[in-house]
């Protein structure tokens, strides 16, 4: 099992370093890190511990905020689809681009789809009894895991769109995407506060990870967002006081 | 004013900053004093049911949201040199105000979602709550009333 794991980790690390030795302008060493930590995530919460302490929610839920929320933040701060265009032959390029803005790419890269996407995934993860099928086979520990931060990654690069995907919404409704997802997640750690899933142990300890741990995640995230927005608005005055007539 | 002034969306978002600040402000202080330092409310009280749960989940993740989205307009308005801070505490205690009467007379009251504590005759715990929180929401209304009447000179742009 664990070399499935290993593939999973290992083999985006070598592809995306051949990226950066090929591409075409120099690439920053913290975005390279980012993808590094990121995976670092990934190999903790699959392989460690947490992933062998099977029936604890506390150990499932902090494996979670790994897989699901702090692993995407990071794989998207890394930027790969940008690495992508510029490592690539123009050509190449030119048909990922191409790709990146087809119509079924916009629809899931729109805030509120794949924040969707996201919750409603946690919520079919956690209301039925596919977390006890999880915890029980490690084929599905892994196939879980995957869906987990494949569906995070999604819902959190909508949200900051830092790389070329899609159509880009403004910060605001980005912004209260984000908003809804938290709440969605916020409600489902109090609801399996409330009612814990059969055979597990740490129930009430693990949906406090999930809540609390879960708002950190979010508010960093929400903090990411305005920043960038505060960068643009930089530009946007600077661009109105050039426009505007010189005092005298 | 003119059409032409460029101090009123700069007012637009000093007031909309301070508002979903207070906002946040007021969410944050009811979690740090009446969830971890008092122990009055918990983390879940096995009776408010689903739409207890529904109604905390929301309103966790709108307060901090709009703490965030305060700061950074707080951030942008101070950079372009339109800070006031009559109008901009002004705005802070209106947000915090109203939610706290919001929170007092709709979740407390009318939905029975919880309570401000539990054990005790709850009608002295009422009035302290919903009566603080109108008088933070007057405060707030005057300040930015008189905010309006004496505005603060304003430096202008670099």
């Amino acid at each position: 099992m664990s070399q499935a794991v290993w593939t999973v980790v290992l083999v985006p690390a070598a592809l995306y370093l051949a990226g950066v030795a090929r591409s075409r302008s120099p690439w920053p060493v913290g975005r390279t890190a980012a993808w590094l930590a990121g995976l670092g995530c990934l190999a903790v919460a699959l392989t460690g511990p947490l992933a062998t302490t099977h029936g604890d929610l506390r150990a499932h839920m902090a494996a979670h905020l790994l897989v699901g929320m702090v692993a995407p933040v990071l794989l998207v701060l890394a930027r790969p689809s940008t690495l992508l265009l510029r490592a690539l032959p123009a050509p190449a390029a030119r048909r990922v681009s191409r790709a990146l803005r087809t119509a079924p790419v916009r629809v899931l890269t729109d805030p509120f789809v794949a924040t969707g996407i996201n919750a409603a995934g946690l919520w079919l993860l956690y209301g039925t009894g596919l977390l006890t099928a999880m915890l029980h086979s490690p084929g599905m520990h892994l196939l879980v895991s995957v869906h987990v931060l494949l569906t995070g990654w999604l819902a959190t690069a909508a949200v900051l769109a830092l790389d070329p995907i899609g159509h880009r919404r403004g910060v605001v409704a980005r912004a209260v995407a984000l908003a809804a997802g938290a709440a969605a997640h916020d409600v489902l750690a109090k609801a399996l506060y409330a009612a814990p899933p059969a055979g597990v142990t740490g129930a009430e300890a693990g949906a406090q990870l999930m809540y609390h741990g879960g708002t950190v995640v979010h508010v960093l995230v929400a903090a990411l967002l305005w920043r960038q927005w505060y960068r643009s608005r930089a530009t946007v005055r600077d661009a109105e006081r050039a426009a505007l007539p010189t005092p005298a | 004013m003119t059409a032409a002034d460029p101090g009123r969306p700069d007012r637009r978002r000093l007031l909309v900053s301070g508002l979903l600040f207070g906002l946040g402000a007021a969410g944050a202080v009811d979690e740090i004093v009446f969830h971890q330092l008092l122990h009055w409310h918990h983390f879940y009280d096995r009776a408010s049911g689903a739409a207890g749960l529904v109604s905390d989940g929301l309103l966790h993740a709108a307060t901090w949201s709009a703490t965030v989205a305060g700061l950074a307009l707080l951030a942008d308005v101070r950079r372009r040199r339109s800070f006031a801070a009559g109008a901009w505490w002004g705005a802070v205690l209106v947000g915090a105000g109203a939610f706290q009467v919001w929170d007092g007379v709709v979740h407390h009251k009318l939905l029975r979602l919880h309570q401000v504590r539990y054990g005790v005759d709850l009608t002295g715990y009422d009035v302290a709550w919903i009566g603080a929180g109108a008088l933070v929401l007057l405060a707030g209304v005057l300040l930015l009333r008189r905010a309006r009447t004496h505005p603060a000179p304003r430096s202008p742009a670099p």
